[in-house]
Formats: C-alpha cells, structure tokens, sequence
C-alpha cells in the first residue's frame, strides 16, 4: 500500500531531517514508529501527507502504485491519507460538523462520486459521535476552538472515522490524553480498522500500544529507521530506553 | 489638461437655469456652487484623503448627464441586480433619472417616492425644509457640489408609528456608453417617531464607459424608531464611487447600517452618525472583499452627545493581488456623553505581499464614566490551518475561502434580512472564486 524507498527530507534552511527511511505498509498492517524526541517522526508524518514546509531531496513515496509526492496535501487526502495531527489546529468560526461536511463533499467530489445526502451524513455523525462519546453541543462549536487537548485527540479521531481513509497516520495521539479518552480513542481505532485499510502509530510512549497493538514497530533516530521488530520491541523500548538501540546500531 | 472644477462650476449657470425648482433650492444651489468653488476636490494634503487620491478619477472631463442616450433596459436585464426573492418596495434611476416602469412607490403607509417631485409638492414642503441640506455638512466640497447639481434621488418619509410592510430598495443603473459621466445622487430619508423601516441601496454600471457617483444621503431618524440600511458595493472596474451618508438620531433609536464592499474601482465611504439623544443605539458594520487594483476606504465617525449610548462598529477586509483598503474610524464623546458603551473593530486579512491596509482608529473622549474600546488588526491567512484543512481534503482554494468565510461571519451575524444574507454569501463566494454552500 505505502512503500517509503530512501526518503531524504530537509527543512527550508537546509538542514536534513530524514536521512534514508525506508518502510513498507501492506493492507491489514498496524505499524509504529518509536523514538526519542527530534529523530525525525512528526516530520516523516507530515512528508506523507505532503506539507510543504518540506522538501523531499532523494527517494520516492508511493501509495497504491501512484507516486505521492507529485500530488498536493489535499489530493494525497482525497486518494486515502489521514494523518491525525499531533496539534490539531484551531478554526474559528467554522463548526466541526460543517467541516467534515464539507470535507467528505470535497473529497466524494474528487473521487467522481455524488455528494453524500444530508440524511446519510447525519447518520454517520451521529454513529460516531455517540461511539467517541462526543456530546451533541461539540459539534455544532468551532473546529478544535477551546478544546482540550483530549477533545481535540477525540476530534481527530472522529473525523478520521467519518473520512474512513485507506491509511491512517496518528502523530502523538496519546499525548493529552487520559487513561479513560486513551481507550475510547484506541477503541475507536481499533472499530476502523479492517484488513484493507492500515494504521501507522507514532508514539514516543508504549502506553498507547498496549491498546492499539501494533504487527511491527521500528525505532527513528536521527532521521533513520535503525530497528524494526515485532510488538515486544516496544515493550523492550519502555524498560530499557533508547539508548541501547541507538548504541547497537552505531556498532 | 483639463481642469474639472473649473468647468463644473461655469456649467452650473446652465444647468441651474434648466433645473429650476423653487426659491429656496434655487439659493442652496447657489450657495453650494460657490462653497465648491471655494473647496474644490479633496486633496492628498487633505488628512481625511491621505491615502484615497482622486486625482486620477478628476482627469476625465464628466458629462453631468448622459442626455443623448437612450435608456433601453427592461427589468429582465437588472433584476440580477435587486434582491428579487422578497417583497420590496422599489425606487429606481437610470442614468440620473426617475424610471417609473422599473419602480414600485407609495403614498400609502408611507412616502416612497423621489426627491425632485417631492420638492414639488406642499405636502412634503416641511418635512423637505425641515431636513433637506440640514443633516449633512454644509462646508465641504464633494457635499456641495451634489448640492449644486443634483438633480434625483429617493425621498423616504416614514410617519410616526409606522412599521413599514416590506424593505425599500435604491437602485442607481448607468448605462452611459458614449461618455465618462459624474453622476449626483441625493436622498433623503426620514422616520418620524416610533416607526421602522428596512432599506437597501446599490449603484450598478451596466456598460464599460467611466463613471464617478458623488452620492449624498441625509437621514433622521425619530424618537424610538429603528432603521436598519444596506449598501451593496459590487460595481464594475470601471465605475467610481464616493458616498457620503449622514444619520441622525433622536433618543431611544436604534440604526444599523451594513455596507458590504466588494467591487468598483475606487469606493470612498464616508459614513456620519450624530446622535442627539439619550439612549442612542448605533450599529456601523461593513465587509470588504476586493482584488485587482480596487480602492475602497471607510471612513466612519460616530459623535455622542447624550449619556446612555452605545456605538458597535466592526468592519473587516480581505484584499488580493495589488488592491487598497483604508479604513479611518473616529469616535467623538462629548462631556455629556456619560455612560456611554463604543465598541470599533477594524480586522483585516491580507491575501498577498502587494495589498495593502491604512487603518486608524481616532477616539477623542471628553467624558469620564465611559466604555471606549478600539482595536485593529492586519494579518494573513494561517497557513498551518491551510495544510490542516487540505489535508482534510478540502482544496487550497476552498480552504482558503472557508477560513475567509469565517472570518466575515460576525459580521454577517447582524444581517437581518435573510435574503440579504443569502446574496452577501453568494457575493462572497464569487469573490473568492469558490462553489461552496456556505450554510451547510
């Protein structure tokens, strides 16, 4: 589905931030990305979903046999990349629900096919609403405006579950959360997930993949994967820290 | 080169001779004349046109009418124009006159009629000597050459205790092909006590030829009554546009006055509020959308003279590519003016490197126990927010207008009329180039 091929990334003033990642993602997958802070994951996020800041200067990201990195954030979107921001932005004066409204219209416009129904779409939001326990009132507020940092996680989450998008990229959706939003949040991921879509966690915590489990886990630093393995790498990575992964691949 | 004024005031004598009326216009015309005379245009030295030049409109030698041409328009071709999914009383001009065919009047609940055959008839005689070239200010230039050479607009008298069955409807059509033309409009309008009435007003060009609009409206609005007043700005790139409006208020009034700017080459609003009672309620709104090298320029000023009052006055912009918007908002709060709430908001968005916005607040305060606040605010478009929304799938374009959308929304908060709403977002959204159901 996804396949990242010797990716190099840098920022406007030219400093490198991936330096060669390599991934593949099959449908069906649960992959995460660990590592410590500044090892390049929030940037690896957002070169998929094609922010700009970026500049991708070597290697290729294909997603579904189609060169990503010549499409535009809101193309990559339409084609069934959500990425899940680790600081959802703040929208005054647009309400949540006529945004995913008028996301779900823009991308069904895309994809050739009609608009969805007023009937259907408030169906939809009800369900997931009520499945995220997101109170009525919450829909009908500006986007993300004055919202905690759990409601803001929640929303993400509820919108990715209305998009219903091939992959889905969560950037540090744990962080402002609580134990009991944590597991309405890994709940509701785990309600999307099927054996055609595929997840990837970036998580600088375990905590969160004890609820999403993860099939694959590699370790970030320093804008290179330096280790990949199965779910326990992750417990491994909580009791012993980083520090030995990034010795063992420096020798 | 041509010397504007000059031949305006030697054409007075001709014109004036033509459009006699009675006495006592006669003499206002001539005292405006020599007023202008004395003026003369505003100039960039001018505080209040420093960042609005006229010089570039006043090269252009105006016809004062576009007397040769024949008016060949049918409602069909303007209905575009009205909000014509409402009932309405209609008032309309072409080229400086009275169309009868286009209009809907009455002198029924109340008169809904124009000026120049008002002013002919006993029966509106007080009310006209009463208040026509009372309210608005005698000494300046642009207002005395309107005096001068005016010869049409809208008269509006709402008597007291009417709440006026449906809005009234302003139309200026010009469809001038053969030459540049300087058109004068007047009105005036009057609500006597405890009445109300909704009005809208919109000067149109239909053909490709220059024209400028010196337009003056003077308005009193009695004891207790409300008013509440639209003006939609869409013009052409080629058609001018310099407004002058005066508003005054007895006690216990409420006007609300919403001028929506979004086309025209230059548009110079020039909007006073003088309240002269207690419990005065003034509500001044506008939205600004404009690109190429479009001009427009608020300039409001509010003056309080009773205690118990409140002024709320917000207006934003975007402006694109190389457009120009000014905004210049004064609040004079007289020692009496005790308990007084003034609210003014000037926010702005600029969309590139070249647009540009000259803002000023000016609060002079002479009472003590009062509530005066301002602020202005010049920005850009989030581009975090911008990603954030594309990758939500929505376009950068229809990103980019939602979040414009949101920024005018207060604004539009205020709009009474849904109708009227419903228009603004269309005109909104064409602006902005975008197919979006804003009222999802």
């Amino acid at each position: 589905m996804l396949t990242i091929s010797n990716l190099h990334a840098q920022i406007e003033d030219g400093a490198e931030i991936l330096k060669g990642i390599n991934l593949e993602i099959k449908p069906g997958e649960v992959h995460a990305i660990m590592g410590p802070n500044g090892s390049g994951k929030s940037t690896l996020s957002s070169v998929i979903a094609g922010k700009e800041d970026y500049e991708v200067t070597q290697g290729e990201i294909d997603f579904e046999n189609e060169n990503l990195l010549e499409m535009g954030p809101d193309e990559r979107a339409h084609k069934g990349i959500f990425l899940s921001f680790q600081y959802p932005v703040e929208i005054p004066g647009v309400t949540v629900t006529n945004f995913i409204k008028t996301a779900i219209n823009e991308t069904r416009k895309a994809q050739g096919l009609e608009e969805m129904g007023a009937s259907e779409m408030l169906r939809l939001i009800r369900e997931n609403a009520e499945k995220l326990g997101i109170r009525k009132d919450f829909l009908s507020r500006s986007l993300n405006e004055g919202f905690s940092g759990g409601e803001k996680k929640r929303n993400e989450i509820f919108q990715m579950m209305m998009l219903n998008p091939k992959l889905a990229i969560l950037d540090e959706t744990d962080s402002g959360l609580d134990i009991d939003a944590l597991r309405i949040v890994a709940d509701g991921v785990n309600a999307f997930k099927n054996e055609n879509n595929a997840v990837l966690v970036i998580t600088h915590y375990q905590r969160l993949l004890d609820y999403i489990v993860p099939d694959f886990v590699h370790v970030l630093s320093n804008g290179k994967i330096i280790k990949s393995g199965g779910k326990e790498l992750a417990h491994e990575l909580e009791a012993r820290g980083y520090d030995w992964v990034i010795e063992e691949a420096a020798i | 080169m041509i010397d504007l004024k000059e031949n305006l005031v030697s054409r007075h004598l001709v014109f004036n001779e033509k459009n006699q009326k009675n006495k006592w216009i006669d003499d206002l015309r001539h005292e405006a004349i020599e007023i202008f005379d004395k003026e003369g245009f505003p100039n960039k030295k001018n505080e209040e046109w420093k960042y609005t030049n006229l010089a570039p409109l006043l090269k252009t030698d105006y016809k004062l009418f576009p007397e040769s041409e024949e008016i060949s328009i049918g409602y069909q071709d303007v209905k575009r124009y009205f909000i014509h999914d409402m009932d309405a009383y209609n008032i309309v001009f072409v080229n400086g006159v009275y169309s009868s065919y286009m209009s809907d009047t009455t002198h029924e609940e109340a008169d809904i009629c124009v000026l120049s055959s008002a002013m002919n008839k006993m029966v509106h005689q007080s009310v006209i000597e009463n208040y026509y070239s009372k309210i608005a200010s005698k000494d300046d230039g642009l207002i005395s050459l309107n005096t001068a050479f005016f010869k049409d607009g809208a008269y509006i008298y709402v008597p007291d205790k009417v709440v006026l069955s449906k809005p009234v409807q302003i139309m200026f059509f010009s469809t001038a092909k053969e030459n540049e033309v300087m058109y004068h409009p007047r009105n005036l309008i009057v609500l006597g006590n405890n009445s109300q009435a909704q009005i809208i007003e919109r000067h149109q060009t239909l053909n490709g030829k220059a024209n400028l609009t010196n337009s003056v409206t003077e308005i009193h609005v009695g004891k207790n009554s409300e008013l509440d007043y639209y003006k939609i700005q869409n013009d052409t790139e080629e058609a001018s546009l310099i407004d002058n409006t005066f508003v005054e208020q007895e006690r216990d009034s409420r006007v609300s006055f919403q001028t929506f700017s979004f086309g025209g080459k230059l548009t110079r609003n020039n909007l006073n509020f003088v309240q002269n009672g207690e419990n005065c309620n003034s509500l001044l709104n506008g939205v600004t959308v404009i690109g190429g090298s479009q001009h427009v320029d608020h300039h409001t000023k509010v003056v309080h003279k009773f205690p118990n009052c409140e002024s709320h006055e917000l207006y934003k912009g975007i402006y694109d590519e190389n457009s120009h918007g000014v905004f210049n908002g004064k609040v004079f709060v007289h020692p009496e003016a005790q308990k007084l709430n003034a609210f003014q908001q000037n926010n702005n968005v600029l969309l590139t490197d070249k647009a540009e916005i000259d803002t000023k607040p000016q609060l002079e305060i002479f009472a003590d126990d009062v509530k005066c606040s301002h602020g202005c605010t010049v920005g850009q478009l989030d581009e975090t927010a911008l990603f954030y929304m594309q990758q939500r799938g929505i376009p950068k374009k229809e990103a980019k207008a939602l979040l414009l959308y949101a920024f005018a929304a207060d604004v539009l908060e205020h709009v009474q009329l849904p109708q009227i709403k419903k228009r603004i977002t269309t005109l909104i959204a064409q602006k902005l180039g975008v197919k979006i159901d804003f009222d999802l």
